[in-house]
């Protein structure tokens, strides 16, 4: 192949990327969510909006470390003041809580439903709403079909997706998302020697990324931003990339 | 000019009955009702007239005609309901109905002939359609309410009266064609006038002084002169559009057409006028005469027609066509301004003033109801369950902040659940704790934070929160309820941190 046809092949490839959410990274204001080593992961390095992310949880804990970071998330993504749907079946999420995590409890739009199929509706319908800066579904399985479904209506209107499946029983089977995470809680540290609990810390697991490879990190919420707390991620087995009990 | 529509029921109870028991069909009955204690004939059917038995007859005398004659109660305003039914049906013909106790309705058909191909197939239509069901009936269609009273109960002509000749058209009627009372028409008669001709030229003067001021009126109702008005059954809403089908419907693209063609004449006539829909409701007049209804509403006001349009098509689907729809009314019950240079400046704008996002929650609303929709804001409460309430509207604001001195947990559940706790020593946390049947060993811990109960809300003892992270890392908040006592105090998980 001669090196003028890899270029083009390469300029396709970047293109494809973009579509998927991945845009270039930005040179002004670097950091981007903050998350370090972790967008790191991603094919253009930066954090990908405009597209589906999903994030299992093995329980009620995995669930509140997954909002937790799903807040810090909204946060940026909220940040020219854009609303967001949050979408749910018997939802427990507290909203005072999310003030936390920077993210504006008011500036949430939350809708409770009954089904998944509802869910996957109105998820659908919102993702194609130019004005929001993301939607954030709770349900536990999801087929490729219907993520395939979200996924493009994402590419078109570039608003980001993120879905939380709660327990799931097919937490292997393949979906069109661009990424999967897995959020566990993980032991504090002691601030200055005081007794207590310190501050938010998961242990992050990035079990697959669309053209690209994942691992393992630990990250702190403080001081109002993700503080990533080692540089090189730990690298998960394949065999380990299922959800994590 | 107005144009009128009289419809006479020569026999509106006897046919009633006729229709509701079609074995009677043949027998002799009659209505009766006890009047000064006297069983007096209010209605009597077909077969009963022939043999000579009318209305305000004595029971007991119609039972000299006919012995085994059958009567029924009539009950006191029958006759009303029955012509409010009617006229509801006859809606769809002309938006203004009325009833004309005690035996017929009118219709103000002004404008609305040509849409069945003017107004003698409008008439026979009407007529036609009445005949169908089992009622005998009678119309005319005229200038003036009178005239077309008068034409439909006692003309022999043509029903329908050209504008401007209820002259003529009354000339050979008798004068009880004037709705007169009984005391006047007997006079009149006693006089030689048998027709309104003979002394419709008489001076005014004279016919006050001999038949007092009524008769004057009633001439000038039937001629045009006076005034008159009639109390439509249903007051058309001042924002509605109706559509009449030439075809009954029946087809989803078909009402479909019929929504977005209603729309555009409804929200040309809003926009104009500044007005924007909060909510509107679609009626379906369907060919058995049952009507469908379907209501939509919206978070902003607005008149943009491919935004109502999708909110109706999600109820297509519950829109019932049965055998068709012949005439669809739309109407905007809820309307408010708009203001034109706000629209501008907010579309495109993100938040919650965004028209995107009030758009994408009417469509929601529309499919799950509103009450799945949901917005939080603070309220100035410690107890938990009470520091926050959802919002009323999407842009209600308020100066209460969000409670953010101590840390809240991100998943809260709804009832607190029961656990098992080994605590050292009162006000300390505890050691450990068992939920669900895992035993936590606690690592790390924060509190207690106490918030008491609000006495003049609710009853109750107050919690000590305590932040517990187990060896884990799983951080919890569990709280006991009162004071520590001795003999076991009631611990409770309410919440997981993230």
């Amino acid at each position: 192949m001669t090196t003028e046809k890899q270029e083009i092949l390469a300029q396709l490839r970047k293109q494809l990327l973009e579509v998927q959410g991945c845009k270039p990274a930005p040179i002004a204001n670097g950091d981007g969510f903050g998350l370090g080593p972790v967008e790191a992961c991603f094919p253009t390095k930066v954090f990908p909006t405009g597209t589906i992310h999903e994030f299992l949880a093995a329980n009620p804990e995995d669930t509140a470390a997954s909002e937790g970071f799903i807040a810090g998330l909204l946060a940026k993504l909220m940040e020219n003041g854009s609303s967001c749907l949050w979408i749910s079946r018997n939802r427990k999420l507290f909203p005072p809580s999310l003030e936390t995590f920077g993210t504006d409890p008011q500036q949430i739009i939350f809708i409770d439903l009954y089904s998944t199929k509802e869910i996957l509706w109105v998820m659908e319908e919102a993702l194609k709403c130019e004005g929001l800066a993301c939607v954030i579904a709770e349900l536990s399985d999801i087929d490729f079909a219907q993520s395939r479904r979200l996924q493009l209506a994402t590419e078109k209107s570039h608003v980001t997706g993120f879905l939380l499946r709660k327990e799931p029983k097919f937490s292997l089977s393949a979906t069109a998302c661009s990424a999967r995470w897995q959020i566990k809680p993980a032991p504090t540290e002691i601030i200055n020697g005081i007794p207590g609990v310190g501050n938010p810390r998961w242990e992050v697991n990035l079990l697959k990324v669309k053209n690209g490879e994942g691992g393992r990190f630990l990250i702190e919420w403080a001081e109002n931003r993700f503080a990533p707390l080692v540089a090189e991620p730990q690298i998960i087995k394949k065999e380990e990339r299922g959800l994590i009990a | 000019m107005s144009r009128y529509l009289s419809i006479y029921f020569t026999n509106l109870l006897g046919d009633y009955l006729a229709i509701k028991k079609p074995e009677l069909k043949d027998q002799v009955y009659v209505f009766t009702m006890s009047q000064k204690n006297r069983i007096m004939v209010t209605a009597a059917s077909r077969k009963a007239e022939k043999q000579g038995i009318f209305a305000s007859m004595v029971l007991a005398d119609a039972k000299a005609i006919v012995p085994d004659i059958l009567a029924f109660d009539d009950k006191i305003d029958f006759n009303k309901r029955l012509l409010i039914r009617i006229a509801k049906w006859a809606i769809r013909y002309s938006p203004i109905v009325a009833i004309d106790l005690p035996d017929g309705i009118i219709l103000d058909s002004s404008g609305c002939s040509h849409l069945l191909g003017g107004e003698e197939k409008y008439l026979e239509t009407i007529i036609t359609k009445l005949k169908e069901s089992g009622y005998n009936c009678r119309g005319a269609i005229s200038d003036t309410i009178g005239t077309s009273w008068a034409i439909a109960r006692l003309g022999k002509k043509s029903p329908i009266i050209a504008s401007g000749q209820q002259y003529n058209a009354l000339l050979n009627l008798p004068p009880m064609a004037l709705r007169l009372e009984q005391p006047i028409i007997e006079r009149l008669h006693k006089l030689g006038f048998d027709k309104i001709g003979k002394f419709i030229q008489l001076p005014a003067s004279m016919l006050r002084r001999r038949f007092g001021n009524e008769i004057l009126l009633r001439l000038g109702q039937a001629l045009g002169t006076e005034e008159e008005t009639i109390t439509p059954i249903i007051v058309k809403a001042p924002y509605e559009e109706r559509l009449y089908c030439l075809e009954p419907i029946r087809t989803k693209p078909a009402i479909e057409i019929a929504i977005e063609k209603l729309l555009h004449e409804l929200c040309d006539r809003l926009e104009k006028e500044g007005l924007g829909i909060r909510s509107a409701e679609l009626k379906g007049y369907r060919l058995d005469g049952r009507v469908t209804e379907t209501k939509i509403g919206t978070n902003q006001p607005t008149y943009k027609v491919p935004h109502l349009a999708k909110l109706f098509e999600l109820k297509i689907d519950k829109i019932e066509p049965a055998l068709g729809i012949e005439l669809f009314i739309l109407t905007a019950t809820k309307t408010e301004p708009v203001l034109i240079h706000q629209e501008k400046l907010w579309s495109g704008k993100p938040g919650l003033a965004d028209q995107n996002l009030a758009q994408l929650l009417d469509r929601l609303a529309g499919k799950i109801g509103p009450q799945a929709i949901r917005r939080y804001i603070p309220q100035a409460h410690y107890w938990p369950e009470r520091s926050l309430r959802p919002a009323i509207s999407l842009d209600e604001k308020t100066d209460v902040k969000w409670q953010t001195s101590n840390p809240r947990p991100m998943e809260m559940l709804h009832r607190p659940a029961a656990i098992q706790v080994t605590a050292p020593i009162p006000d300390y946390p505890p050691m450990n704790f068992r939920y669900r049947d895992e035993l936590h060993m606690v690592a790390k811990a924060d509190g207690p934070e106490r918030i008491e109960q609000e006495w003049w809300m609710a009853k109750g003892e107050h919690r000590d929160y305590y932040i517990l992270e187990d060896d884990k890392g799983r951080r919890y908040w569990v709280f006991r309820s009162g004071h520590y006592n001795e003999e076991g105090s009631a611990w409770f998980l309410h919440g997981f941190f993230a």
